[in-house]
């Protein structure tokens, strides 16, 4: 079996799935029955002067037939009283000393940050995170992502915490700002000892068409919220990969957070980096129980793979994400169709023909909906793949006639590129397009 | 009418017996496992016997651990690919589906199963390993369902185990008994040739365990013995005529077919007496084998059969007719059977009355009896001190399947009287742990 087991930044946990600050982290007896169910860790739902929420708090996007593909929220921080937390931090640490609690905070004035980084000290806590993410609320008052969005401000109040904390600092981030790095980098220089991300994104998620009012509706207003879920891995994993190859940062331990549902969401963060892993609307949707798919997932992963410990594939994936003029631009691929599999919806015709490179023809025998690709026309971008409904149906296949790679960057210094609007050289200059009158045999 | 061609191949008796829960496609697998809720404490695994965690493999699929999803089914029933197609989910697992509340169709839970199973089965994945020799020996007596999975169960636990099975094949009724339209031969022989790859339990085949001396030698050789010995041949009628050729015991009838698939000749016209599973499976079968006339025949009416509707349903939809209220009395016929006697009856708030001078004769040229079958009790009650309940059943603790002879563990039919492929799995895994308890407490 292998090893799930972390140490991050200090902070040891039997596995790498923790809870993220949120709802599910709001108390004591949650957080007990999540160790119970199988999580490692938990970053307790954040600290500092107790709000006042509003009703409701959260939206959701539901996709087809899945609900919460994309989650909101416009809750605050916590809204229960210091002591009732730290008093339960402590007895969970009496149950469960081997696993991480980390307090999430969030105060205004360095003597404040003083203050209750003493205090969750003293009640037992493995680490902190510095909560400068939430998107909504807690900035108009000049803390949260308003702290997140500005990196000197951030730099200094890391500096400050760094002055006392016994206990790893986690510093968590917004993604509401233009590069991630920026706010990366001031905490590495603030000296943070490890960093987490990403907090929710500033988001409208619908609007109820009768009232017009957004979604969550607080009487006849609403608010933005703080976008989660599934729908947010995308943006958080390229985040996770700024900062895990950023060569001032990378020697942070990195936390990932957004998204994260399966065992395979799992395995993406941690190939790109992440030596702990968060989850917030996961568990909001279908209980801790939702743990145990992720563990029994990742230990099959590791099995089939060989490996024994999380630290032997961190970061596997990071050497083969690179900028986009390193690309190999004599790799090329073409759809292949297996007429076997297919169904015959005539979708991936239709997308090509409309929405790509007009690569796919139907078949011209009456009642054969297979459609047939045109091999010369096809530009291996994937659509049709994407867009077919039967696995493995149409696979994209490797028909790169040039061994040797050759990158734009290659291209650009031996001058190969389109430097002009109408230059010889443009990529698609002898490729196929239909004539603007082939348009007129679709009318009706 | 029948609507079956009598089969004249292999070929043409697959068709006639196409698998009502065929093997999904990855695609169907991907979308149907995707509908599934999650829920807590779902129904649908307080509903399994062996209470498999449900949600937790249908999201391994989903998500693409088909070798997870499997592992979390074995985990939990040592025959989970069979399960997966013989199970009646529609009273189980998929009954409780909480989509049925919402008028959806409820997850195919069975097939999904099956998919899973069916994977690391074909891929020969090992996810068993027996466990450190522990020193300790364990008999088990037949190699059904319950005593494959106690095998199963002592064997990961360290105990080396010999089974002792009376037929040629394991599997018990799984591969001898039911219906070919549930699961192949293939399928039932095939998983637990992958377990015992794995895990590396002897069965000796053809070695029935009949007389005390047998048993006496299993005492002194071993340190616990389960049976698992399932029940008896079909029960005599006690029918004036009942000897004569071509009336025959459901179960004898049935092994006859799974063994000799079209090779096994069904005469045109055939009455099946009973209302039970066995009798709405034989009318099925012999349907489906091209017999022109089949006749279900139960002495009271439609609403007190014991069999389940879908299954009655099953054998409707194959051509059988079904005659209620009606109660044999003679078979008829001069060495051979040429017809049946039938006498009507009323039901009198659960009393059974025959209406006098109702007799009627039914021609017929073959009578399948499904009307039960008789217990092992004349094996049974060689054991020193297992006491039998008043049908003959063994009985256990209901926890530790320990019988009132603590040498020996018993499950499946032997101890239910008859239930299912699930059942037995359950009893005989946790007789396995009864019997580790046992011989832990007496060191
Ligand atoms: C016609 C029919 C259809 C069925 N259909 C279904 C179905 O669709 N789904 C379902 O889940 N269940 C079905 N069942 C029930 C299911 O088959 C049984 O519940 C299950 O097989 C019981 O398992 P078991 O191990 O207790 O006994 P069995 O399967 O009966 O196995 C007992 C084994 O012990 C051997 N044995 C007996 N005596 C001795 C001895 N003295 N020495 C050595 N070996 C011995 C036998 O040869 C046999 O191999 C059906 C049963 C019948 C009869
Ligand atoms: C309702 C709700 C409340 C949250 N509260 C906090 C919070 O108090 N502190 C914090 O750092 N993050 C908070 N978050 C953000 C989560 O910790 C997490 O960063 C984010 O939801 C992304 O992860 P997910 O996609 O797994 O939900 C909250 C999220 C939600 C949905
Ligand atoms: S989940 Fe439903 S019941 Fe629970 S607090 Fe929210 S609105 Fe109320």
């Amino acid at each position: 079996m292998p090893d799930l087991s972390i140490n991050f930044a200090g902070i040891k946990a039997p596995n790498p799935f923790w809870l993220a600050s949120g709802p599910p982290t709001n108390s004591g007896y949650q957080v007990m029955k999540a160790f119970d169910a199988g999580w490692g860790g938990a970053v307790w739902k954040t600290l500092g002067v107790p709000v006042i929420n509003v009703s409701s708090r959260y939206g959701s996007i539901n996709y087809r037939n899945t609900r919460m593909a994309g989650f909101t929220n416009i809750e605050l921080i916590t809204d229960r009283p210091l002591s009732d937390n730290l008093k339960e931090i402590e007895e969970v640490k009496k149950y469960f000393p081997n696993h991480a609690v980390i307090a999430s905070l969030m105060v205004e004035t360095k003597a404040e940050w003083h203050q209750i980084i003493k205090d969750s000290e003293n009640a037992g806590v493995d680490g902190i995170e510095l909560n400068f993410g939430c998107p909504h609320g807690m900035c108009e008052r000049g803390m949260g992502s308003a702290v997140g969005q500005e990196p000197s401000v951030l730099k200094t109040i890391v500096e400050w915490v760094m002055e006392v904390a016994q206990v790893p600092v986690i510093t968590k981030l917004t993604p509401n700002i233009s590069h991630i790095v920026e706010p990366g980098l001031a905490a590495a220089k603030g000296g943070t000892d490890a960093i987490s991300l990403i907090n929710t994104i500033k988001s409208i998620v619908g609007i109820d068409l009768d009232t017009f009012v957004p979604y969550p509706v607080v009487g006849d207003k609403g608010t933005n919220g703080g976008y989660c879920g599934p729908a947010v891995k995308p943006i958080a994993l390229e985040m996770l990969k700024e900062l895990a190859k950023h060569p001032e940062i990378k020697h942070l331990p990195l936390s990932g957070i957004g998204g994260i549902e399966t065992w395979r969401d799992a395995v993406e963060f941690i190939l790109l980096g992440a030596g702990s892993l968060q989850v917030c609307t996961a568990a909001m949707h279908y209980g801790f129980g939702i743990v145990r798919e992720m563990i029994a997932g990742l230990e099959q992963f590791m099995v089939e793979k060989n490996f024994e410990t999380i630290e032997d594939f961190k970061g596997k994936a990071l050497p083969n994400v690179t900028e986009w003029k390193h690309l190999d631009m004599n790799h090329k691929v073409i759809a292949q169709i297996d007429s076997s599999k297919c169904i015959g919806c005539e979708l991936c015709y239709v997308a090509c023909d409309d929405g790509a490179h007009q690569a796919i023809q139907l078949s011209e025998t009456i009642g054969v909906r297979v459609p047939e690709v045109i091999e010369e026309n096809c530009v291996g971008c994937n659509l049709c793949a994407l867009v077919c409904p039967v696995e493995q149906c149409i696979t994209m296949v490797d028909v790169t006639t040039n061994p040797t790679e050759v990158t734009w960057e290659e291209k650009t210094e031996a001058g190969k590129v389109p430097t002009t609007f109408d230059d010889d050289l443009a990529g698609g200059k002898h490729h196929y397009v239909p004539t603007v009158e082939d348009a007129l045999k679709f009318r009706k | 009418m029948s609507e079956y061609k009598r089969p004249l191949s292999e070929a043409e008796f697959e068709k006639n017996f196409k698998q009502k829960k065929p093997l999904m496609n990855q695609t169907e697998a991907f979308y149907e496992s995707s509908r599934c809720l999650f829920c807590y404490d779902a129904p649908c695994m307080n509903a399994c016997p062996t209470a498999i965690d449900i949600p937790l493999f249908i999201k391994q699929i989903n998500t693409g651990n088909v070798t997870g999803a499997a592992k979390t089914i074995f985990d939990a029933n040592w025959l989970g690919n069979a399960c997966g197609k013989v199970c009646p989910t529609g009273v189980l697992c998929e009954g409780a589906c909480v989509y049925n509340l919402q008028d959806v169709p409820a997850i195919q839970i069975g097939r999904l199963q099956h998919y899973a199973t069916e994977k690391v089965m074909r891929e020969d994945i090992e996810l068993f390993r027996a466990g450190e020799p522990n020193g300790r020996k364990v008999a088990v007596i037949g190699a059904g369902p319950a005593g494959i999975a106690c095998a199963c169960e002592l064997r990961v636990m360290g105990y080396e185990v010999d089974i002792f099975e009376a037929k040629e094949k394991p599997s018990g009724l799984t591969v001898y008994g039911i219906a070919p339209y549930k699961i192949t031969n293939e399928e039932a022989l095939d998983e637990v040739e992958y377990l015992q790859k794995q895990l590396g339990f002897s069965i000796h085949y053809n070695h029935p365990i009949s007389d005390e001396a047998a048993l006496k030698d299993l005492e002194n050789d071993y340190a616990a013995i389960f049976i698992g010995v399932g029940s008896g041949p079909t029960r005599s009628l006690l029918l004036k005529g009942e000897e004569k050729e071509n009336v025959v015991g459901a179960v004898e009838w049935i092994e006859d077919l799974r063994m000799k698939h079209h090779e096994l000749y069904v005469p045109e016209r055939v009455v099946v007496i009973g209302g039970g599973n066995t009798a709405m499976d034989a009318a099925s079968e012999s349907a489906r084998m091209g017999a022109k006339s089949v006749i279900l025949a139960y002495r009271r009416d439609k609403e007190r059969m014991g069999a389940y509707k879908f299954e009655y349903e099953t054998a409707i939809s194959a051509g059988v007719q079904s005659w209620f209220g009606i109660q044999p009395v003679e078979i008829l016929g001069n060495g051979k059977v040429e017809g049946i006697r039938f006498v009507k009856t009323t039901d009198q708030n659960g009393r059974l009355e025959i209406i006098e001078g109702s007799e009627f004769d039914v021609p017929c040229d073959m009578v399948i009896k499904a009307t039960g079958q008789a217990k092992l009790g004349g094996f049974l009650k060689q054991i020193s001190g297992l006491e039998l309940d008043s049908r003959n059943r063994i009985k256990v603790n209901s926890t530790t399947f320990q019988t009132t002879n603590p040498k020996y563990f018993a499950g499946g039919d032997a101890v239910n009287g008859g239930a299912e492929v699930v059942n037995a799995c359950f009893d005989g895994k946790m007789a396995a742990k009864g019997i580790d308890l046992w011989l832990d407490s007496l060191l």
